[in-house]
């Protein structure tokens, strides 16, 4: 990097929250996640939060158009992006209003000014230029020509106006990177392969990236400039992570350990799109990817290669997995095993595609006809989706049962440095088939619903395996021959059986860990995508002098064995949730104790204050 | 192999006299003449009478879920080409709430086999009308006539680009027996609908076409190279504009040379075939209306898999999470 000796003061800061922001067109996406692979690549602890529109591109200059990208690094642990941005760089008025309010006093507000002309301000519903009206007096606003000083640097560049604006995110991503002295390196290597056939736009993105780099150490603007040390992680090779990638890579870690081919029936919906974009693209690791017609074929497609001997695997969103219901019945019926992934979005029906929630839980648990358990299990972060992913397929395998996986969209947007693990230190996934030898254990035959005695799972017997011609299906299975069966005492006996193979999966559940405190005071229950809000706050409140512990549920059904026990060692227990209280409604069923229930339904993630206001109310 | 081996131990419960049992001896009849193994054949259905199939094949079956058996089949054969993947379905699960999937298979050309079992009611819900019931049909949930427009079942194959498409009856096994093994034979999604009497709910209802006094005037079996005539020769399908007309070929004005010959391969007529329906001084057509050879969805996406296979060789787990910018912390 061509860093010349800085002439302004260096200031050593342990984390800044950085939130980029304007049109859906103007790059807001690109830039952050640029952002995040130069603090990834200083070697920073990071988490980000990408919040778009779910229309494409909205008209633009108004507020539903802004799209945003937050992030948060540092030397110190960052388990959340960020309660309250540091910095916002705003490229419209709209995108000022729409963020203004995570900005706290004294932080800092790059705006485009050129922007900021009545046509804008109008969109944005902005009676008065809130750069002059001392609106903004006590945040540091630093105005910037940005599109402007674009337009400069590129004026001989041949390249039209157009193109030429919309570079300018590069000139924001620039001097973000010169005022956190993080590196432009990662950028200019992206840019060089992005932009591989068409030189003239390269060599245009870096001429502008740099100009914005230089811009801050030449300007009289910026009085101080800040450096954020490298973050003491566990040692090992990393790599920053999107969950959507790490969940791909579970499910492909899945195959190879199973020794299976993976077979993914999807079709596309938000936020789980991106599963299917990333699995579609590795069928040298034995994914073939099927874009169905609808939600219902693809997991029926998904259903039908489980039971050619295949890992079936669909993914969804919550509307999806509305319509896939009927068929998880019958992979319950059916005893296949088929993992159902769900990328949980803003409900009900259409909802907020593009925001996050939790509210799928008790859809996922409950949402089908008859007594249908299964096997649930949220992953928590980023680098945990893979985990968990690879967690899902192993269940489904050994206990002959479909699985729902749940994710969300901040999880799968989001990214943090991960560390990377090696197959090895996965467990084996032993897939066994039943052969002819399969046959002779019955008099009569095959019987396809012979159970495991330790997981109760039936034999797996795949078509075109001689002497195992067998016939499944959605009608009620008699014991062991899985004929058809309408035989009152046997309907009781199959439901048990049923609902007892999924209870045994708690076999295999770890050993609850809590973080924190191991009792005392408080414990935070908590699942999925709300463990890094949660487990701040735990830190924040500890400080106090409160004993306050927090656990993360990956397995939601069935719950952990030692659960009770954990609960009993603390005084209040509080589960706070991105919905309207589903998982607590399990937990106070199933133990009978005085949960609280914490709630929030804005389509965003918790802030970790929120949890520590949490936390202060339950035991207060 | 024999009939026998391919009869499960189950016993059937379809009601006594309905034109399942017919099919279900004629597929019984002509698994033994495949030549397949018979792991390797598997019968997957909806709901409803039809779909009770697969319980009585002494092959490897599954009893789905309503509409959906294309979509299970699809996932089947794509990932296990070897298997010999039949869908059996009626016209409520095909047409009705399976519609979409139908179409899809068609189009993507799985090579599959499906059978359609016609009856033009729905028989498990007890006796409502169906997605191809005559126009004003009486029913329990239509006591004052049905208001909507059947299907055609082959023009809409047809429309949805099917690559096979044949008609045949449960009262003439000898010809379904020939239909259904051209529709074995064929290599791709195979469309063969079956008139199949529902003798409890609406019995009767292609005695026109099945009946001895009545089946030669009103049918007409199509053959590839032949000219379209029936009743015994007497008369003669002859084409008149984009349609065809019936002709006299006793009085001397025409002759079976001037009828149309029967081309397989050819969509436009089999477009104009599929039009002759249910029409009024018309023979319904039976037999392969159409035929056509088409890459297969599931021959593409295994050779699209061994293509990337060749190109990127076996994926490598540990260059995969190691991909990207990764940095060391020591």
């Amino acid at each position: 990097m061509a860093t010349q000796a800085p002439e302004k003061s260096v200031k050593l800061i342990p984390e800044a929250t950085i939130l980029f922001a304007g049109d859906s067109g103007d790059g807001m996406q690109l830039t952050g996640s640029q952002f995040t692979l130069a603090a990834a690549y200083a070697r920073n602890d990071l988490a980000t939060l990408p919040d778009f529109p779910a229309e494409i591109r909205a008209p633009a200059g108004t507020t539903y158009g802004v799209s945003g990208f937050q992030l948060r690094f540092g030397s110190v642990d960052v388990r959340t992006p960020g309660d309250d941005v540091d910095l916002l760089v705003a490229m419209n008025p709209a995108a000022l209003k729409v963020n203004l309010a995570r900005v706290h006093a004294h932080s800092a507000i790059i705006v485009n000014t050129d922007a900021f002309e009545r046509r804008n301000l109008d969109l944005a519903g902005y009676t008065s230029n809130p750069l002059e009206d001392g609106s903004l007096e006590d945040r540091h606003v630093i105005p910037v020509k940005l599109t402007q000083l674009t337009r400069d640097a590129l004026k001989d560049t041949g390249l039209g106006h157009k193109e030429i604006d919309r570079s300018k995110n590069m000139f924001a991503l620039g001097l973000a990177l010169w005022l956190y002295s993080r590196p432009m390196e990662p950028a200019l290597e992206w840019l060089g392969n992005k932009f591989a056939k068409r030189p003239e736009v390269r060599d245009a993105n870096t001429q502008v990236l740099k100009k914005g780099y230089h811009y801050g150490e030449t300007t009289e603007q910026f009085i101080v400039r800040y450096d954020v040390a490298e973050a003491q992680m566990p040692p090992g090779r990393y790599r920053a992570i999107r969950g959507a990638q790490a969940m791909a890579m579970g499910l492909v870690a899945a195959g190879q350990k199973s020794g299976l081919t993976i077979f993914y029936g999807t079709y596309p919906i938000t936020p789980a799109s991106d599963l299917l974009h990333e699995l579609s693209r590795l069928k040298n690791f034995g994914v073939m990817t099927f874009q169905a017609e609808d939600e219902i074929a693809a997991i029926g497609s998904a259903l039908g290669a489980s039971f050619g001997g295949h890992l079936g695997i669909t993914g969804t969103s919550g509307p999806g997995l509305a319509l896939k219901s009927e068929t998880l019945g019958l992979a319950v019926m059916t005893e296949l095993p088929l993992v159902v992934v769900n990328m949980q979005r803003g409900g009900p029906s259409t909802g907020l595609p593009t925001k996050t929630e939790q509210s799928d839980l008790l859809q996922s648990l409950f949402g089908r006809n008859g007594e249908a358990p299964l096997p649930v299990l949220a992953a928590s972060t980023p680098g945990d989706c893979f985990e968990t992913a690879f967690e899902a397929c192993r269940v489904a395998l050994t206990y002959m049962t479909p699985v729902v996986l749940l994710g969300d969209g901040y999880l799968g947007n989001g990214s943090e440095p991960w560390l990377i693990p090696s197959l090895d230190s996965l467990p084996d996934i032993d897939v066994t088939f039943a052969d002819a030898s399969h046959e002779a254990n019955a008099e009569e035959g095959f019987l396809p619903y012979l159970r495991d005695q330790k997981t109760l799972a039936r034999p797996w017997a795949r078509p075109g395996t001689k002497g195992l011609e067998h016939r499944l299906g959605g009608l009620e299975k008699q014991d062991k021959t899985g004929n058809v069966s309408y035989d009152p005492e046997n309907h009781e006996l199959m439901t048990r059986l049923r609902a007892e193979k999924v209870e045994r999966v708690a076999d295999i559940i770890p050993k609850t860990v809590v973080h924190g405190d191991e009792s005392g005071d408080v414990l935070v229950v908590g699942w999925g995508s709300t463990r890094g809000a949660i487990e701040a706050a735990v830190v924040e409140a500890r400080k106090t002098g409160k004993r306050v512990g927090s656990i993360n549920l990956r397995f939601l059904n069935p719950l952990p064995s030692d659960l009770g026990e954990v609960l009993s060692r603390f005084e209040h227990l509080i589960v706070p949730e991105i919905n309207d209280g589903q998982l607590v409604m399990v937990l106070r069923s199933r133990f009978l104790l005085p949960f609280k229930s914490v709630t929030k339904m804005q389509g965003q993630p918790f802030k970790s204050s929120e949890i520590v206001s949490a936390i202060e109310n339950a035991s207060s | 192999m024999s009939r026998k081996d391919f009869e499960s131990d189950q016993d059937v419960r379809w009601c006594p006299g309905c034109g399942d049992y017919a099919i279900l001896a004629t597929v019984q009849r002509l698994m033994p003449e495949l030549g397949v193994d018979r792991e390797k054949i598997v019968f997957i259905s909806g709901i409803g009478c039809s779909s009770r199939f697969p319980y009585y094949m002494n092959t490897y079956g599954f009893h789905s879920i309503h509409g959906r058996a294309p979509a299970l089949a699809t996932g089947l054969k794509a990932s296990c080409p070897d298997l010999d993947v039949w869908i059996v379905t009626g016209d409520g699960d095909a047409l009705s709430i399976g519609g979409n999937h139908v179409i899809h298979l068609m189009r993507r050309n799985v090579n599959v086999q499906m059978l359609l079992f016609n009856n033009q009611i729905y028989g498990l819900t007890k006796g409502q009308y169906s997605p191809t019931s005559e126009l004003g049909k009486v029913t329990k949930s239509t006591p004052y006539g049905s208001l909507d427009h059947p299907f055609n079942p082959a023009a809409l194959a047809l429309g949805a680009d099917a690559t096979f498409v044949a008609r045949t009856m449960d009262r003439d096994p000898k010809h379904m027996k020939v239909i259904l093994k051209r529709a074995h034979a064929h290599r791709g999604a195979a469309f063969a609908e079956i008139y199949q009497n529902c003798n409890i709910f609406n019995d009767g209802a292609f005695f026109t076409y099945t009946e001895k006094e009545s089946k030669p005037e009103n049918t007409v079996f199509v053959q590839h190279g032949k000219p379209l005539v029936f009743d015994g020769g007497r008369k003669g399908l002859r084409l008149s504009g984009f349609s065809v007309e019936v002709v006299d070929l006793t009085n001397g004005q025409w002759s079976a040379s001037d009828c149309v010959v029967h081309d397989e391969t050819s969509r436009d007529l089999a477009s104009v075939l599929a039009r002759v329906f249910f029409k009024p001084g018309f023979p319904q057509p039976f037999g392969v209306f159409y035929a056509e050879q088409r890459p297969t969805y599931d021959d593409e996406i295994q050779k699209q898999m061994e293509l990337v296979m060749d190109q990127r060789g076996t994926g490598d787990m540990a260059a995969l999470l190691n991909a990207g910018d990764t940095w060391n912390i020591n």
